[in-house]
Parts: structure tokens; sequence; C-alpha cells
């Protein structure tokens, strides 16, 4: 089979959390999306497919986001994808785009994101507008979506005994990934007392537990081997993928303490790509908050549940560490705008293909899991990628 | 000033609506299913659980257990601002379904695992809100 690949990326720089040069979302989007396909030699004449979600333009052009864009660009594609179950649809994008490549549906196709939401100002921890299913919660109040978060923590640190010190560590660890990152937005020095003592936002979360607010734009670009080959382009070979979602509402999610769409989605990709946990060598994972890094590695099978406290603690997912994982800095100190999903895409193919700065490289990194989480940990998809 | 009228109000559809005349009376009721004897919350068309139609209204105890929350120390927006710190929870209902709720009362008195109570709060002519409040440790 002529296998789906991914040939190139690129992201917007970033000056204090807000676009370098500034941009409207589309702006970004159009940025990202032409540095990304050159540099697998192609342009935007190329693109016959387009896979995005976004928050942008709500209500308003962004409700059809797809075709904003295509017109926007200038382009007719004749493969849409606008899957946005939250953060984690970009890893959604790369399985579909995968099939519609390997059925010949498409010969290349863009996968972007954009967001101006710190230069905009438009985030907040106010709540979805009280219809449909969220009529039973946001008149109560809970900041969204730190709130869903902290109910999790708070319940997980009463089942298994974990503390806030050990969310901590996940924090630090990302810190000091982020310190080595030129493109980071919070590089400075974090200890566990900066975190444990940071203004509270819902218990047992403060505000050094949640993920930074920024701008941000990212692209991935994806064709079959043969055309990579034909480009001169190494590429990154799609080996598994899988998708599930649970819950939006909090109080509908089955088990708190258990991340049940990762614990789906990242059996299947790994089965479909027939490799176990010691196959993996490097983990990107969403962590929009500390807690759902914890819960997320007890999830994809790297501890057992319960025992994420004793997996991150001593440093052991920092630069060094035993289990590296989120080498950008993540969510928690290199960027958040909105959606981190397809930035966890960029970073792996960076760190498969060598392309990262050397103190910043994992060792022999041939084969990366990608996990996303969107909406209240409600959604998971995950991707295995792989240059062997 | 008072901002209870920037709140956040359900929007009440025909799904919903005998769950908030209830509450408008006083009453806190829950939809169950005739076909697997499993209830559910938020009401539904279709049992989750069976997927059956043949659902119907009962009466919940108004008895909970207090399943997860967390002190909110900012606000969801500047409609509740004034209410910083307030606690948002999860409650058990021993009829089985898990809800979203507010615990009156002292935040720092907030666990796991205790037993509370409904409490209807009137917040306009039209709308009762179910609070719980904490029942009494038992010894």
């Amino acid at each position: 089979m002529d296998e789906a690949v991914i040939v190139g990326v690129a992201e917007e720089p970033l000056t204090k959390g807000v676009f370098a040069i500034p941009a409207s979302p589309l702006q970004a989007q159009a940025r990202v999306a032409k540095a990304a396909l050159a540099k697998a030699g192609l342009t935007l004449a190329d693109v016959d497919g387009l896979c995005t979600a976004n928050l942008w333009g709500l209500p308003g052009a962004g409700i059809l986001p797809t075709i904003t864009l295509s017109e926007y660009l200038g382009i007719i594609p004749t493969f849409h994808d606008g899957t946005n179950f939250g953060g984690a649809a970009f890893e959604a994008h790369v399985a579909h785009a995968a099939l519609a490549l390997e059925r010949k549906q498409a010969d290349v196709i863009l996968i972007v994101y954009g967001s101006a939401q710190k230069s905009e100002r438009s985030r907040n921890l106010g709540g979805r507008p009280a219809n449909l299913t969220f009529q039973f919660e946001t008149p109560w109040g809970l900041p969204t979506p730190a709130g869903g978060y902290a109910l999790a923590a708070m319940r997980h640190m009463h089942e298994f005994g974990t503390r806030r010190e050990d969310l901590a560590e996940i924090a630090v660890a990302a810190r000091q990934w982020a310190a080595l990152n030129p493109r980071a937005t919070q590089r400075g020095p974090l200890s566990i007392d900066d975190v444990l003592n940071a203004p509270p936002v819902c218990d047992p979360l403060g505000v050094l537990d949640c993920c930074l607010v920024t701008d941000g734009a990212g692209a991935v670009v994806m064709t079959r081997a043969s055309h990579a080959k034909a480009l001169g382009v190494r590429p990154v070979y799609v080996r598994g993928y899988g998708q599930a979602a649970t819950h939006w509402t909090i109080a509908t999610a089955p088990d708190l303490t258990r991340l049940l769409p990762a614990e789906i989605s990242s059996k299947r990709a790994m089965d479909m790509a027939g490799v176990g946990h010691d196959a993996i060598d490097l983990v990107q994972l969403y962590d929009s908050f500390t807690i759902t890094t914890l819960m997320t590695l007890e999830a994809l099978g790297f501890c057992q549940r319960g025992e994420g406290r004793a997996f991150v603690g001593g440093g052991r997912l920092a630069p060094g560490g035993e289990f590296p994982i989120n080498t950008s800095g993540g969510g928690l100190s290199y960027c958040h705008p909105g959606m981190l999903g397809i930035f966890l895409l960029i970073e792996a193919v960076r760190q498969l293909l060598g392309d990262v700065e050397p103190d910043r490289q994992v060792n022999d990194v041939s084969t990366v899991l990608v996990h996303g989480t969107g909406g209240t940990l409600s959604s998971g998809a995950t991707c295995i990628l792989s240059v062997n | 000033m008072n901002t209870a009228n920037l709140k956040p109000a359900p929007s009440i559809d025909p799904d919903s609506a005998p769950y908030w005349d209830a509450l408008n009376a006083g009453r806190l009721i829950i939809k169950s299913c005739v076909d697997c004897g499993k209830a559910h919350f938020y009401p539904r068309e279709l049992c989750p659980h069976c997927h059956s139609d043949n659902l119907s209204w009962i009466e919940a105890s108004g008895r909970g257990v207090i399943y997860s929350f967390t002190v909110c120390r900012r606000s969801a927006g500047p409609a509740f601002a004034d209410e910083v710190p307030y606690v948002v929870a999860l409650i058990d209902l021993p009829e089985g379904p898990r809800m979203m709720s507010r615990i009156t009362g002292d935040p720092s008195d907030v666990a796991i695992g205790r037993q509370v109570d409904v409490r209807f709060e009137r917040q306009s002519e039209e709308l009762v809100l179910p609070f719980f409040e904490m029942l009494e440790e038992q010894r």
C-alpha cells in the first residue's frame, strides 16, 4: 500500500504569547499553511484536502470553517473535514486524512489551526450558554474548563492519595522543557513551591496547574509515501490511530478518575500499528492541566490506574528524566491557543526528523505516540507516528 | 451590585420542562427507565443505558452523597464574582444518577463522601435551583 505520510509542519512565532507579527486567525493560518507546504516543495495549488477545527469566528464566518478557509486561501478542496471534538480534533484529522489519501480520495491534505485568543482577549472562565445539555450545569457557575478538571483532580486525590506536589512535578517538568525551546512562551525557572503557592483557581488547581492562554497557529501537510519520495522529502508514517468520546457535561463522565476516551483510542491506535508500550520512544500528550497529564499517562497504560503519582515523581518527565514527554514545554509552558492538538503533532514530527535544538532532542526516537484530549476530559484521539 | 439577573438561566425546552416545572413547585424529579429499571440525569428522550423510550418521571428522595467538589476561588465570569469562594459539587443520588449542584455552608467543611440534602433556592419567579446542604456528620 502507498502509505499516508506527513511531509511538512510549521507554526507561527509568538512573542510573549501573542503573534510576533500581528494577525487575524485567517492570516496566521495562511502563513503557516504556506510555510508547511514549502517544507515539502508544495504550494497551495497542490492542496485538494482541507482539515480544520476552530474557535474563531463564532458565531459568524467560523461556523463553516473549511469553507471560509478555502475561500480565504483561494483553493477548492474536494475533501473537507471539520471534525471538532475539542483540542484532540487534529489527531482525528490525521486519521481521516490517512483514510482519504490511502483510498486516493485526495493527494495533498492540509491540516491547519489558528487562534488569536490572547490578542483578542476573547478567553474567560464563563461557561457555555445554558442550553440543551448545558442548562443543567452552566447555571451553577463552574469555571470552564478548569472547574471540571478540578473535580477530577479532587476525586483522584481522594481515591489514590495523589497530592498537589505530584501534580506540580508535571508543571515543573513542562517548564524545564520550555526553557530549552526558544519558541516557548514561559521559559523562566519554576519550582514545586512556586506551583503550590500560585494563586488558586478551583481547588485543588492553582493557576500554574493550568495551561497558558496564548495565540498560536500551526499546520501539518500530508500526502502518500510515493509522492514524498518524488518530492525528495523524508516522510513520517502514520501507522495507527483511534478516537473516542464519552461526555461533555462533567456530571455524565462515566468515571472521573479514569480517562476512558484515552484508554479506548490508544488501544485502537496501538493495535492498528502492531506496537506495544515498549516500542514507543516518546509521548506527546495534551496537558491542558497538570491532572490531565497524570490521568492520560495512566489511561495510555504507561502506568497503572492510581500509580501516576509515583510515575511522574522525581523529575522523570523532565529533560534527562527516564520518561520524557511534551518536549516542547506543552500547553503548560510552550503555548495554548485554545486547542493544542496540532502542536503535539508538530513537535512529534520534529523529534522524529531530528529537527529540534540539540539539547531538546530525545535520543533514538523512531516511534512517537501522540494523544489529544478535548472538551472536559471528554474526547481522545491517538496517532502512532514513525520514521521506520 | 445585584448581579443575579446576569446569571445564565437555563433555556428550558420540551425535554426539560417537566424537571424545571417540578423544581418550581418544590419537587426534585428524575427520569427512570421502565424497561431496565435505571434512572438517569439529565432527563432524555431515550434511556442512555438501554436506549428504551419507555421512561417515567420518579420523585427523588432529595438525599445525596458528595462524589467530588471544587472550591471556586475564581468565578465563571462576572455574574458569579460576588459569590467567590463557592463550592460546586457532583452529587450521587441514591436513585443512581449523578448531578451537578452547589453545596451551601462553609466551604472548609465540604468533603467527598459527606451526606447532603436538597435545598430549593428560588432564583426568580420562573426558576428554582436544587442546591444541596450538608447533613450533620454521623458519629
